[in-house]
This record gives structure tokens, C-alpha cells and sequence, in this order.
């Protein structure tokens, strides 16, 4: 439908270069062309092999998970290979990678809002499904940690027959509080954002069921002026409220460790050294996604070469971030003067876990350097496997600080070293098939562009443009 | 196609006053806010205009402002701060008095993290619930679907409804004036 803004199209020769930087969105858009793409993802392009192959290999891993949770529940939490004194093993190793990951979606949709950040806007949607998507993963972990995850319901505050209650000076009760507000509170701003779209869809489909399905979810969005109105404000405070809340979740899970007395977890920098961390790798983790996405639905319209230079300078700010909290970390445990502190680098370094040391280095410290480097952060592929390399960095880092700590603290008779079972494994890749089956399904049923802050966009670079 | 017209006027004779109000098509958004503006000049109230995003100044020319959230977000969010701090105390202090390594039953600094928590959740799930309530949502019938045209109003084009229940409604003038404001197209709305 090009005649739609033909007039706007007329007096428009070069659009949207802005400041000399390559564009934010693709040349040849205009309002219709823009709901067109999203709206064609949903209703009418063919589902590919690809997503066959990519949603089945992700639920027989989700079989797999079933099958480690029948038999964890079956027999215990003895089935992985925690035990005293590493009795958090690869359960909270993985939470904590889980719920880092969760980071970068509210990040973008929230405070880049706040600051007005245009680049974010055809990436946040689907940021905002990782976070959410991740979360998940992260809860399944505590709960079957619990040794008997059926009295989970015991961390919600009622009035049990029993006559106890939660212990609220304890960080893992804050901890249940911090995640599952994050959780609802992310899940809400996904559906806000997601509304006027879904109505966009149920406009344009053409089936019945497809009719009622997203009518129902759409929940008779007109684009009225008054609800326009209401839904911006709406919008806006939710950003101010989730702006917090991003900072606040990661700072909590970092009390679990820093309120301990463990060395290596007893430290005043836990909370800004775990929020970077959760941006970093939060961060890697929308570049692993956005890059095959855009290729696989040919978005680079969309999610331009400009958005993977910008993502990975992000990467790089929060990498520095974390690098600089390691060093911290090393002169804290040097200057202290404590003998336990001490020990505990040059055991993290030259220890049984020491591999694993040089390889947080290596790939946190080392591999992020690398997005100094335009030619780097301008070649999609490089930067795909740099981001893998920085996930698998970080889920060692906290490797690194949970079973490393716990493994040797103040007595040498009270050691013990962890070995990872099949079932720890299994676990893992379970919930990566969960969270990659869940992406799959989203990327296939839902918007993953949000059409109508690009109808904002495409009207805002038009008239600064003309301006 | 003839079937259907002569269905839409065998129903028009049956109950005559069906017309919710008239629907006017146009293709920019500057369009639209200039005609809602001058409908309101002219004295139209019951009138609603319709955008595939927000326009800047479009609620301004409805001579529309709620501020209705802001402060439902604000009570919602003290409603979740006393929640906390009514909870906390009172398991703590009331229901369940543990001394835990000697210190003070109304520990406040460690009942922090759940008190900014629920103040979160609170405003959240107040300000979900308002947004719906105040926008009458969800809402699965509305006369303006009516017009098949208006399934554009998602995607490129902006309307503007003036409604049959305005005092100063009149199908032949009402219609006259949409059409001077540039009116791509202006359709009935039946009810």
C-alpha cells in the first residue's frame, strides 16, 4: 500500500540518516509497509523446517527436564551432585546465569525508554520475551533445590496450622519476593507493550479462530485518542517503576551470597558486581538471539547492522563494568590482610577449580576487548560468537563464585570438592531447551516487533527529518 | 452486494435511529488532529478520534487529560509499602518473635527489600487494573468495527468519529463539515 503516505514518501529522499550513522530503520518503509512485516511473521509466512527442527529439538530437551524431575522428585535432590559443603552446586550456579540473562530485557524496554533511545524500540520486544523466558528457567531452579519442592508454598506468608512464618531478615526470602515481583511485573509490561499490536493482528486476520484468539488477547483495542492518552502514561510509569526494580532483583540475589560469611561471597561489592553481570550477560544474550532472528525472518529492516554496533558497545561498558569489579574483588581479598581471603585467590587461580578461573578471564576480561573493535561489532557472525562465549563465561563466573567458595572455606577438614552428575547436566540443558522452545513458540504466534512504536518511529524520524 | 444494502435498509426501516455517528477517513495524523481540533472549535463533544499509535496533541484537541493513573500508581504503590511494613512487623514482632543473633524484633533495615518489592507489585497490578477499568476494557463490542474500513485504523490510516448522541448532531451538516476538514472518505457508523 505505497499510495497510504504517499505524501509523506514524496518529499522524503534520504530518510533516517541521522547525524551520518547508518539508519535505525530500513529505507522503502512507510506505516503499512511496517504492520504488513509484523503482522505477515504472525498470520500469513509459511513455518519454515528450521522452526519444525528448532521447536522440536527444544522440546525433546523439555522431555529430558521431565524426566530429571521425576527422578529428582522421585529420589531427592542426591541425584545431582551437590553435598556438604557444596550443597548449591550447579542448581544456584544456574539460577543466578538464568536470572542475569533476564536483565538486559527490562533494561531495554525500561530505562532506554526513560532516556529516550530510539535504537531500542524494534529490539525491545523480544528482549523483553528472553527476560521473561529466562525468569522461568531461573524459578524452576530454587524450587527444586528445596530438597522437598512441593512445600515451596511455605516461602509465601499465610497463616499456616503450624503456627511459623517466613523469616524476613533472611536474603532467600527477599530473594522469593524480588524474583516473582520481577516476574509479574515484566509479564504485565510484555502484554501492555504487546496490545495494540495483537489488535493489529486480529484486523488483519483472516480466520475465524485467529479472529477471536487475538481478539480476545487484544481485548477490543480501538487506538482510541483516550485510551492512547491513558496507555502512554501507563507506559511511562511502568518504566519508572521497572527502572528500580531491574537494579533491584540482581542486588538481592547478591545479598544471598554477600550476607553470608563464606569467602569469596562476603563482599560490599556483591550487589553492583552481580547487577553488571546480569546486564553483561543479559546483553550477550539478546545479540545470540537477534542475530539469527534477523536473518531467519529477514528483519535486518528492522534490527539494522546500527542495532548489533550499539548492543555490543553495551557488551562492552557492562564487560568493563564486571572486569573492573574482578579487580576490585583481587584487591579487597589482598588488602584485607585476611588469611582466608587470601588463600581463596590464589585458590580460585591454582586450586582444583582453577580451569575454570582462567577461563572466566579469558572469556569475560579477554574475548570482550574484542568489541573495541568496529570491524568486530559490524560482522554479525564474529559477534554471535562472542556472545556465546561471554554466556559461557559468566556461567562459569558464578560457577567460580558459588561451588569454588563453598568447596574451601575456613577449615581444611570441612573440604570437599563437587562433581557434576548426568542429572546436573541434564537439568541444564533441559531448561535451555524450555527457554528455547518457549522463544520459538513467540517468535511464531506473537509480534515480535512492536508495530506500532515503529509507526511512532518511521512518523518521528520523518519529521525530524523534514524538521 | 445489492443483497446487503437492501438488508442494511430493510433494518434501517425496522428501528430508524441506529446511527452511532459518522466516521471520517484521513491520511496523516496532522490531518486528523487538525479536524478533531476544529470539530471541537465548532462546538462537537461526543467525539472520538482514533490513531494506529499515539499522536502527540491528539488528546489535547479531545480537550482530553486524565491524570487518573499517576495516582492510582501512587496509592497502590503506599498500599504495597504499608502491606510490607503492616507484615513484616507483625510476624516479626506480634505473631512469631524470634531473637536471631540478639538483634532488635523490629529489625527494620532487613524488612527494606520486601517493602520496595510490594510497593512495586502493588502500583503494577493497580495500575494494569486501572488502565483497563478507566479505558473500558475489555470490551468486546463497539459500533465502529462495524465499518470494515476501520480495520485500517491498526494499520496506516487515523479517524475521527462524531457521535449521533452529540446535542449538535445532524447527519447532512455534520457530514458537510468532515468533509471540508479534507475527509478521505466519511462512512455511517451503525450501532
Amino acid at each position: 500500500m505505497c499510495s497510504t503516505v504517499a505524501s509523506d514518501r514524496a518529499e522524503q529522499p534520504e530518510p533516517f540518516l541521522e547525524h551520518g550513522f547508518p539508519p535505525l530503520l530500513g529505507r522503502d518503509n512507510s506505516y503499512g509497509s511496517i504492520t504488513d512485516r509484523v503482522d505477515s511473521l504472525v498470520l500469513t509466512q509459511k513455518t519454515r523446517w528450521w522452526w519444525w527442527t528448532g521447536l522440536l529439538t527444544g522440546l525433546l530437551l523439555v522431555g529430558l527436564l521431565l524426566l530429571t524431575m521425576g527422578i529428582l522428585l522421585f529420589v531427592g535432590v542426591g541425584v545431582w551432585g551437590i553435598m556438604i559443603p557444596v550443597a548449591w552446586g550447579y542448581a544456584i550456579t544456574s539460577f543466578v546465569w538464568w536470572i542475569g540473562i533476564g536483565h538486559a530485557g527490562t533494561l531495554i524496554s525500561a530505562i532506554l525508554f526513560l532516556l529516550k533511545q530510539h535504537w531500542r524500540t524494534s529490539i525491545n520486544r523480544f528482549a523483553e520475551a528472553m527476560t521473561i523466558f529466562a525468569v522461568v528457567q531461573a524459578g524452576l531452579y530454587p524450587i527444586f533445590h528445596l530438597g522437598r519442592p512441593w512445600f515451596f508454598y511455605w516461602l509465601i506468608p499465610y497463616p499456616a496450622t503450624m503456627g511459623v512464618w517466613p523469616q524476613f531478615r533472611s536474603p532467600l526470602i527477599w530473594d522469593f519476593f524480588a524474583v516473582s515481583t520481577y516476574f509479574t511485573v515484566s509479564l504485565i509490561f510484555w502484554y501492555l507493550g504487546m496490545i495494540p499490536d495483537l489488535a493489529s493482528i486480529r484486523d488483519r486476520a483472516t480466520s475465524r479462530l485467529k479472529q477471536v484468539i487475538y481478539g480476545m488477547l487484544a481485548v477490543g483495542w480501538r487506538g482510541s485518542a483516550r485510551h492512547w492518552q491513558r496507555y502512554e502514561q501507563t507506559y511511562y510509569l511502568f518504566a519508572a517503576l521497572a527502572t528500580p526494580l531491574v537494579v533491584s532483583v540482581h542486588s538481592v540475589v547478591s545479598s544471598d551470597f554477600a550476607i553470608a560469611i563464606v569467602p569469596g561471597w562476603h563482599e560490599t561489592i556483591f550487589p553492583p558486581y552481580f547487577v553488571a553481570g546480569a546486564l553483561f550477560s543479559g546483553f550477550a544474550m539478546v545479540l545470540t538471539i537477534a542475530i539469527p532472528l534477523r536473518v531467519a525472518y529477514q528483519l535486518q529492516d528492522f534490527v539494522t547492522d546500527r542495532h548489533l554496533d550499539i548492543m555490543a558497545r553495551f557488551t562492552l561498558a557492562t564487560g568493563l563494568a564486571v572486569d573492573y569489579s574482578y579487580l576490585v574483588e583481587h584487591f579487597m581479598g589482598w588488602y584485607s590482610g585476611n588469611q582466608f581471603e587470601q588463600f581463596l585467590l590464589s585458590d580460585r587461580a591454582f586450586g582444583p577449580y582453577g580451569i575454570f578461573y582462567w577461563l572466566v578471564l579469558a572469556c569475560n576480561v579477554g574475548v570482550t576487548q574484542l568489541l573495541w573493535f568496529k570491524r568486530i561489532r559490524t560482522a554479525p557472525l564474529l559477534l554471535f560468537v562472542v556472545s556465546i562465549l561471554i554466556n559461557v563465561g559468566m556461567w562459569t563466573e558464578r560457577f567460580m563464585i558459588v561451588v569454588g567458595s563453598l568447596a574451601h572455606d575456613y577449615l581444611p577438614a570441612a573440604w570437599g570438592i563437587f562433581t557434576p552428575t548426568v542429572w546436573d547436566w541434564a537439568f541444564l540443558l533441559g531448561t535451555m531447551g524450555l527457554f528455547a522452545s518457549l522463544m520459538f513458540l513467540f517468535v511464531r504466534l506473537l509480534p515480535v516487533i512492536p508495530a506500532f512504536e515503529m509507526r511512532r518511529l518511521f512518523r518521528e524520524l520523518w519529521l525530524g527529518r523534514r524538521g | 452486494m445489492a443483497i446487503v444494502e437492501r438488508a442494511v435498509q430493510a433494518e434501517a426501516m425496522l428501528e430508524p435511529a441506529r446511527l452511532h455517528g459518522l466516521l471520517a477517513e484521513f491520511d496523516t495524523a496532522e490531518e486528523l488532529v487538525r479536524a478533531t481540533r476544529r470539530a471541537r472549535s465548532v462546538g462537537y463533544r461526543h467525539m472520538d478520534a482514533y490513531s494506529p499509535f499515539p499522536v502527540e496533541g491528539l488528546s489535547d484537541a479531545l480537550d482530553f487529560h486524565s491524570r487518573a493513573l499517576p495516582l492510582i500508581c501512587l496509592f497502590g504503590g503506599l498500599a504495597g509499602l504499608l502491606t510490607a511494613i503492616g507484615m513484616q512487623y507483625g510476624i516479626h514482632v506480634v505473631l512469631l518473635p524470634l531473637n536471631v543473633g540478639g538483634r532488635p524484633l523490629d529489625s527494620w533495615p532487613s524488612f527494606i527489600p520486601v517493602m520496595f518489592e510490594l510497593t512495586v507489585l502493588f502500583a503494577a497490578l493497580s495500575m494494569l487494573v486501572g488502565l483497563l477499568v478507566l479505558n473500558g476494557l475489555p470490551q468486546p463490542y463497539h459500533p465502529v468495527f462495524n465499518v470494515a474500513a476501520f480495520a485500517r485504523a491498526s494499520r496506516d490510516r487515523f479517524f475521527l468519529c462524531i457521535e449521533a448522541s452529540d446535542p449538535s448532531f445532524d447527519p447532512a451538516a455534520t457530514r458537510r463539515l468532515l468533509e471540508e476538514l479534507a475527509a478521505r472518505e466519511v462512512r455511517d457508523v451503525l450501532e
